[in-house]
């Protein structure tokens, strides 16, 4: 084994805040290294740290056998140290190839871009990862993972040695994340070291070599995987033992509270079910399969075409979020950045924002007193982690964020509670007291409809799983019946031109 | 760390303060009763059209439009107090024109999807075509009937020993600063500019919120035409020419956002004041107009720069 990148005894602080204390982490060439760890705990300080982003107080780094100290990012990714982020960095209105060589285009003597060069090069890079995308697409039609290949392709294009993934799999369904898995293989095999950032253990184990955890800014373990298993990392990870991952309780369901009769909608060919109060229904898919557009129906932001939703037996003409909210449904988005929350507000400005007319009066004068009290009664049951009430909601953890956004559909008290991907982006630590949270919602006679791509999250708390393709529903499981393999099968099933179930 | 907490978070109130003891310093004619409300009067238009466009930034949007509606707002008051309209009347029905113009562009922007600068540009050249037509191009006279002396009284009047348009900007101020900071409205105004997105989807009424906050500028914008055209005796139709850059300037120098969702109807204010000391002190030095103008930019471009840069330090 050679060691392709080298830190030792890595010290960073912010203001008095140490974030990293004396960490040591290694990359070797051919292996993959998960790094895993709580949000918070140093994961993307130590990243930005080897890409240079951020400068180091103290410590050591070696490259290639040799000592660096990269002052930029373009220092780094020049040396061959390729950082996918989470967040991908493509301009969407330009072309794959336009993207895959942006800021190093090749010219000819004049200055003219060489397009031939670049069309063939990204050929031949997309190539590598077995892509068939063409290079002329604009980047912004290609999916999530395709475009994620696309920044690989970036990586290796710059003739990267060291690739760095940050969560790669989150917004990829099963299918995609096979292809990925192929894609971090081939890698592998060609010599490369890789980093791989994940919440989810399960591919951790399934994928990687070696894992690295840090808490608190301290590096806990680095060694194989296969000398791990999956409560030891648990425990490394929160430094306590979590029972159960997936806590639940069995419910008591009562009457229908939810009736979707053939609905239609932008992404929703033809939809029918019922859900009924104290239930947790769980909507099993890909992406794209219709999961998302039809929570948005059913809350009226993806005003429905025809069809009929009843709620408590009264029919319900939904078609603006307003409508929704009045309706007594509360929607959770699963894109907190662009839908969820305003960044740049405050906690209270965003939980009110929903159900701020339980504070105010005809005039619309808002008692500050009654919000103040209600916010704070939030943010105490769900244990959210703030410095207060008016603290930017950017500055808190995924997690954290993510309670905020739930806390902020439940301020009107919903009937009908509608969860996109409500712990995406979550540590281990957060996600299980999102699922006790729900779980007591359930309790209180709450309707929950769940979305989500993690499968055995649905599988571990969802009392009913209704898989969608294509727009369709193609399945129903009773909890106690449900099995992944039969659940997969379903989530394709409409792909070949479906067939109602 | 209070100390400095407090400067990044006012730096406009301690630019004022700066400018006006430097000023002092130089002219002892500056710090006195009768030249102090003087540099409040001169600012009450600007400061009412401004307040106004804080709603409108606020929203992430932008209002070209004030100054033509500040001209027609004028030109139809002068005209009404000339054909012995009650007072209370003209000047009312004079700010629902303002507001009515103000919610046609609102309603291009938030129905039609069109870029609020391109909409109010649209307004701003129609509405100045509107006012040549209603005026001929030429002034019109506010009459010789008995209203058109208490009209006067809105632009050139004492209350107390308050200039009158003080006193109306004033309370235009407290109202605007109640509807932002303990009103549904406020908060959805802020809202929709830090991201239309999530407001749409918390069930805001987007497309209504925004028609009102240019209806809001709108009215201003007419309320500034009534003192201007009762403190000049008669409308003309070049009035509030290049008005709409001193409000945006007053905004900004405020230390609101032209990205929407953040900044303080105080911080206009001030923004607004300071320019009208720098106007003041410019003419109390005797620097020549031309100068003026030079200066002016100077002192914007001077407190943007430190205003973002203390914004960014203290991210």
């Amino acid at each position: 084994m050679t060691a392709l990148l080298e830190l030792r005894s890595v010290d960073k602080a912010f203001g008095a805040v140490q974030v990293l204390k004396g960490v040591d982490f290694t990359v070797e060439a051919g292996r993959v290294v998960a790094l895993a760890g709580e949000n918070g705990a140093g994961k993307s300080t130590l990243m930005k740290i080897i890409t240079g982003i951020y400068g180091r107080d103290a410590g050591t780094m070696r490259y290639r056998g040799e000592d660096v100290r990269f002052t930029n990012a373009r220092q780094s990714m020049d040396a061959g140290i390729g950082m996918i982020h989470q967040e991908l960095n493509l301009l969407p209105a330009l072309s794959v190839g336009e993207n895959i060589f942006l800021g190093r285009e090749p010219v000819d003597g004049t200055g003219r871009i060489l397009w031939g060069q670049i069309e063939r090069d990204s050929r031949h890079w997309l190539k590598q990862l077995k892509q068939d995308i063409d290079p002329r697409t604009e980047t912004g039609k290609l999916s999530i993972a395709q475009q994620q290949m696309v920044e690989i392709a970036r990586a290796l294009s710059m003739n990267a040695e060291v690739i760095i993934m940050d969560e790669p799999t989150d917004s990829l369904t099963d299918v995609e994340t096979k292809i990925l898995f192929d894609v971090v293989d081939h890698l592998r095999a060609e010599g490369k070291g890789l980093v791989f950032i994940s919440h989810r253990l399960g591919e951790i184990f399934a994928m990687c070599d070696d894992v690295a955890v840090l808490r608190d800014g301290a590096m806990i373990h680095q060694g194989p995987v296969s000398e791990i298993d999956e409560d030891g990392l648990i425990r490394h990870m929160v430094g306590r033992e979590l029972s159960d991952q997936y806590p639940y309780m069995p419910a008591a369901p009562a009457d229908v509270r939810l009736k979707v009769e053939n609905l239609v909608a932008r992404g929703v060919r033809e939809v029918s079910f019922e859900a009924r109060a104290g239930e947790v229904v769980g909507f099993a898919g890909l992406v794209g399969a219709g999961r998302t557009e039809l929570g948005k129906a059913i809350y009226g932001a993806n005003p429905a075409k025809s069809g009929r939703i009843e709620i408590d037996g009264q029919e319900m003409r939904l078609r603006t979020p307003r409508s929704g909210v009045l309706a007594g449904i509360g929607y959770v988005t699963e894109d907190r950045k662009l839908e969820g929350l305003i960044q740049a507000h405050g906690l209270r400005q965003n939980m009110a924002l929903t159900g701020l007319f339980r504070f105010t009066g005809k005039t619309g004068h808002i008692d500050k007193r009654t919000e103040r009290r209600e916010i704070t009664e939030y943010i105490n049951a769900f244990s959210i982690k703030t410095h207060g009430i008016d603290a930017i909601v950017s500055q808190l953890s995924g997690g954290n964020q993510q309670k905020v956004s739930i806390a902020k559909s439940l301020v009107p008290q919903p009937r009908i509670l509608i969860l996109d991907e409500p712990t995406r982006g979550v540590d281990v630590g957060a996600k299980r007291e999102i699922y006790t949270l729900i779980n007591e919602l359930k309790a209180q006679g709450l309707c929950i409809l769940l979305m989500s791509s993690d499968m055995p999250e649905l599988l571990g708390i969802s009392d009913r799983i209704l898989v969608m393709s294509n727009g369709l529903l193609t399945g129903s499981f009773a909890r106690d019946e449900a099995d992944q393999e039969e659940i997969m099968r379903c989530t394709v099933a409409g792909l070949t031109e479906g067939v109602a179930p | 760390m209070k100390v400095k907490q407090f400067a990044t978070e006012n730096i406009p109130l301690i630019g004022l303060i700066v400018l006006m003891a430097a000023v002092s310093l130089y002219s002892p004619s500056f710090l006195t009763v009768d030249n102090l409300l003087n540099i409040l009067r001169q600012t009450s238009i600007n400061a009412v059209i401004a307040m106004g466009m804080t709603f409108v930034i606020l929203t992430a949007g932008i209002d070209l439009s004030v100054g033509s509606i500040l001209a027609f707002a004028g030109a139809v008051c002068a005209s009404m107090i000339a054909a012995d309209t009650p007072l209370i009347v003209a000047l009312l029905t004079t700010i629902v024109i303002g507001a009515a113009l103000g919610a046609a562009s609102g309603s291009i922007v938030a129905f039609f999807g069109v870029q609020a600068f391109i909409a109010t540009l649209v307004a701003m050249t129609m509405v100045r075509g509107l006012v040549l037509v209603y005026t001929d191009g030429r002034p019109i006279s506010t009459g010789n009937f008995d209203v058109a002396n208490s009209f006067y009284e809105v632009g050139g009047g004492y209350v107390a020993g308050i200039p009158i348009p003080v006193i109306i900007a004033a309370l235009a101020f407290l109202v605007c600063w109640y509807v932002l900071n303990f009103t549904r409205l406020g908060r959805y105004v802020y809202a929709i500019g830090g991201n239309e997105q999530v407001a749409l989807l918390a069930g805001v009424n987007v497309a209504r919120v925004k028609v009102i906050v240019y209806a809001i500028s709108g009215a201003l914008s007419a309320l500034a035409g009534i003192i201007l055209t009762a403190r000049l005796e008669s409308a003309q139709p070049t009035a509030g020419l290049a008005y709409e850059l001193d409000a945006i300037a007053a905004v900004v120098l405020g230390g609101t956002s032209l990205a929407g969702g953040r900044g303080r109807i105080t911080g206009t204010l001030i923004g607004a004041l300071i320019i009208g000391v720098l106007n003041n002190a410019l003419n109390i030095m005797d620097v020549s107009s031309y100068y003026q103008m030079i200066a002016k930019g100077a002192v914007i471009l001077l407190a943007v720069v430190l205003d973002g840069r203390s914004k960014a330090t203290s991210k």
